[in-house]
């Protein structure tokens, strides 16, 4: 628990990932993959900058991590199938 | 083991002895010697170090701290126009707890070109964030360099610290030094062992990332504590020191004959040495007089200088370059030290800038006008600009 | 048959790291760790990824690096590498990763030492050609036409000499071992190409074209899209260079006309009919040299 100046490490250094930063909260779109359209290609996969799109075990289909997709859309524009759909956030 | 060399070749000397691992190379006058020294014994295998020849001093510093990072022990030198060059690398070097060791060969800063010796480039690198020592004579030089870095590589300081020597007047002056053994330096100087450092065998950080508004107050108040620390450290290193090779320069400044004086003159670098032989023979003539060698002005020893209060009833305080401050840089410290309602009164000395000799008949002048400011009690000017031509007072 | 990842899987950036939505950055940083595996240092000056990289006391980053000023990118990855030697830690690839900005611009004189040192290291130039992370001002690396907040007109048009610089070809001068173009748009070829970079000792260098898209004035969305444009019109071909032996990495069929990219972002809006043909001649006529280029390796 970071509360003092005595907390600080001796030198600027970091003590813990990003990742509890939820980078969802940016978005104002969200992608909604069609998995009766989904080839399993990857590509969304492939050109996620903030690895939101997800496969668990190899021939999954991809999942979106809504914590941390920022609706950027990159995915829905390269998909070969169109099985992206950029959907507005309520 | 007895040795006549400058206080370049002295500097080169104590880094091999110090083990140092990287060291950074650029030429500039007066200290290129020490990196063509060093490059001597590199090339021969008298010395296991990796040698960079960098492409100007901000590279210098730059590769320096990458080093430092990875864990090893590292060196440069440099003088005026690279220290002022290295300027930002330098804060960056010192915020991030970098413990390089560096000697810094003084000289004016130009404009137009000097290539001769005052304080002006370590002055105007005071706020830095660096430990800063100046040395008296070649001995001097080898050893401080050594007791650097067993105080800056200290886990509760990790702070880098400048060993100044005068440039070309200790720099290229040849003295005699006293060469200690490898076995001895290796006995004093244990490796450089960082609590943090990049060797693959701890989990992976990040090093001197950004660091915001919330935090930023309290790692200047870290950094402030880091360099309090160096006060006591600098003591008891050079305790140690020596108890181990016989020699000792008095810690953070050196009181020199002013048990019973009515005047000390605070003063640093290599006119000390002058100045403590005036010091002697002003003695011999029935003159109480004293004077003050500052060795440490980053961390400020103001614990220190302030017990002049006590001690003598008129203060000069010599400065080797002016920065157009209401006086020197010394001066105006010096003076906020000694700050009190009963405080002994202070005048400055502005001389010795861009090389100009500091005369031993310049310092007895000195000293005579400081006895007879102490008979009015009182000083007549704030600053005297010392031997200036066409400038008031008698120096010669 | 299965359906198998076309990258290796392993990602070396945490997420909730602070790059824009749509940010090329990211996606060359995947590939280029992707490529080399966690035994890596890398070194970061002031820019987006130093940013992206989040504020103390977190860090998106898998692994070991560490941040330092503008100027002095080439002069930290020797000053690493020595230290690495001096204390006998082997098998590391120092990474350096600037900007166009911090490598054309400011970097380029410890870049140019780094280089004439033989420092054995990687050098990538994340080229979103321009100074983006300070707002979009124009760098070295910008190409002609593009508007920036400091020439709201364009990089002149009127004077060919204002192209982006050939940084490829002058590191290829400076002594380099090994070049490569990459694209974010590839990132089979790129992670391909910093894979090979790692065969060589000395020093390295991976020019990777990566969009930003609020600085080229497009959609979130088109940031692949956009870069793959512009290695299809030429603007940015795929090679690679050993010593100074040329290859294409990528061959374009049929490329496709300048003005198929230009007219996609909003930066080349000012952009007259009669300055696209100047864009046209002079991107065939480097094309053209590329070629004679490999052309002579091959014999």
């Amino acid at each position: 628990m970071l509360k003092s100046y005595k907390d600080m490490p001796s030198t600027p250094v970091s003590l813990q990932s990003t990742e509890d930063i939820m980078t969802g909260n940016w978005r104002t779109m969200r992608p909604l993959i069609d998995e009766e359209k989904c080839i399993r290609c990857y590509i969304c996969w492939k050109f996620c900058p903030d690895m939101s799109i997800e496969v668990e075990e190899a021939d999954d289909f991809p999942t979106v991590n809504l914590d941390y997709c920022k609706g950027c859309g990159i995915c829905a524009n390269e998909c070969p199938k169109d099985a992206i759909e950029m959907v507005r956030e309520e | 083991m007895m040795e006549v060399i400058t206080s370049n070749y002295a500097a080169a000397y104590a880094a091999k002895l110090s083990r140092v691992e990287v060291i950074a190379a650029y030429p500039i006058t007066p200290q290129t010697s020490i990196s063509e020294k060093l490059a001597e014994l590199v090339d021969s295998g008298e010395m296991d170090a990796k040698y960079i020849k960098v492409e100007s001093e901000h590279s210098a510093m730059a590769a320096l701290i990458g080093a430092s990072h990875v864990g090893a022990r590292t060196f440069t030198a440099t003088s005026s126009q690279g220290l002022a060059l290295m300027h930002e690398n330098l804060i960056w070097a010192a915020g991030v707890n970098r413990p390089i060791v560096m000697p810094v060969a003084a000289r004016a800063l130009s404009g137009p070109w000097t290539i001769w010796s005052d304080h002006s480039d370590v002055i105007s690198e005071r706020d830095a964030g660096w430990m800063q020592f100046f040395c008296e004579n070649n001995q001097e030089t080898l050893d401080m360099i050594i007791m650097a870095y067993k105080i800056a590589e200290d886990r509760e300081i990790m702070t880098p610290a400048m060993v100044i020597e005068d440039g070309f007047i200790l720099s290229h002056t040849v003295e005699a030094v006293d060469m200690p053994l490898q076995e001895e330096v290796d006995d004093f100087l244990p490796p450089f062992d960082p609590e943090f450092k990049i060797d693959f065998k701890s989990e992976p950080r990040r090093y001197a990332g950004v660091l915001a508004p919330d935090w930023w107050q309290e790692h200047r108040y870290r950094r402030m504590l880091d360099m309090e620390r160096g006060k006591e450290k600098i003591v008891e290193v050079e305790r140690d020191f020596k108890r181990r090779f016989g020699r000792s320069y008095g810690g953070l400044v050196e009181f020199y004959r002013c048990d019973d004086a009515d005047v000390a003159l605070v003063i640093a670098g290599a006119p000390t040495g002058t100045a403590k032989d005036v010091v002697d023979e002003m003695r011999d003539r029935g003159k109480k007089v004293g004077l003050v060698k500052l060795r440490s002005f980053r961390p400020f020893p103001g614990e220190e200088l302030v017990k002049l209060n006590d001690m003598v009833s008129m203060v000069g305080v010599f400065d080797k370059s002016y920065t157009m401050g209401q006086g020197g840089a010394f001066f105006q410290e010096i003076r906020n030290a000694l700050y009190s309602p009963d405080g002994v009164p202070i005048k400055n000395y502005i001389g010795g800038l861009g090389g100009r000799d500091v005369t031993k008949k310049n310092i007895e002048r000195i000293f005579e006008d400081l006895l007879a400011l102490n008979k009015e009690g009182k000083v007549d000017r704030i600053i005297d600009w010392v031997a200036l031509k066409g400038g008031p007072g008698r120096w010669e | 048959m299965m359906a198998k990842l076309p990258l290796p899987k392993e990602e070396y950036l945490y997420r909730g790291h602070a790059a824009c939505p749509g940010c090329g950055a990211p996606l060359a940083m995947r590939y280029t760790m992707k490529a080399l595996g966690p035994r890596v240092i890398m070194n970061v000056p002031a820019g987006c990824t130093a940013v992206i990289g989040g504020v103390w006391p977190r860090t998106a980053f898998k692994f070991d690096m560490m941040d330092h000023v503008f100027e002095s990118t080439g002069a930290v990855s020797s000053g690493i590498r020595a230290a690495l030697d001096a204390k006998g830690i082997e098998d590391v690839t120092v990474l350096a990763w600037a900007g166009d900005g911090g490598t054309v611009d400011i970097g380029l004189q410890a870049l140019s030492g780094a280089v004439d040192r033989g420092t054995d290291f990687i050098y990538v130039m994340m080229d979103n050609e321009a100074y983006m992370n300070t707002g979009i001002q124009c760098s070295g690396s910008t190409p002609i036409g593009a508007w920036t907040t400091t020439t709201p007109f364009g990089k002149k048009c009127e004077i060919i000499l204002q192209r982006k610089k050939k940084i490829m070809e002058m590191m290829v001068a400076n002594g380099i071992v090994y070049g490569a173009t990459v694209n974010v748009a590839y990132p089979e070829d790129f992670v391909k190409r910093v894979k090979k970079a790692t065969e060589f000792e000395g020093p390295k260098f991976i020019h990777a074209l990566s969009p930003c898209a609020p600085g080229w004035r497009v959609d979130t969305a088109k940031t692949v899209e956009v870069a793959r444009l512009a290695t299809q019109t030429n603007m940015f071909p795929l090679y690679e260079v050993e010593w100074s032996e040329y290859r294409l990495t990528k061959t374009i069929k049929e490329r496709k006309p300048v003005s198929e990219y230009l007219k996609t972002q909003g930066r080349f809006r000012r952009v007259s009919e009669d300055m696209v043909n100047r864009i046209q001649a002079m991107v065939d006529e480097e094309y053209e040299e590329l070629l004679r280029k490999v052309e002579l390796s091959k014999g």
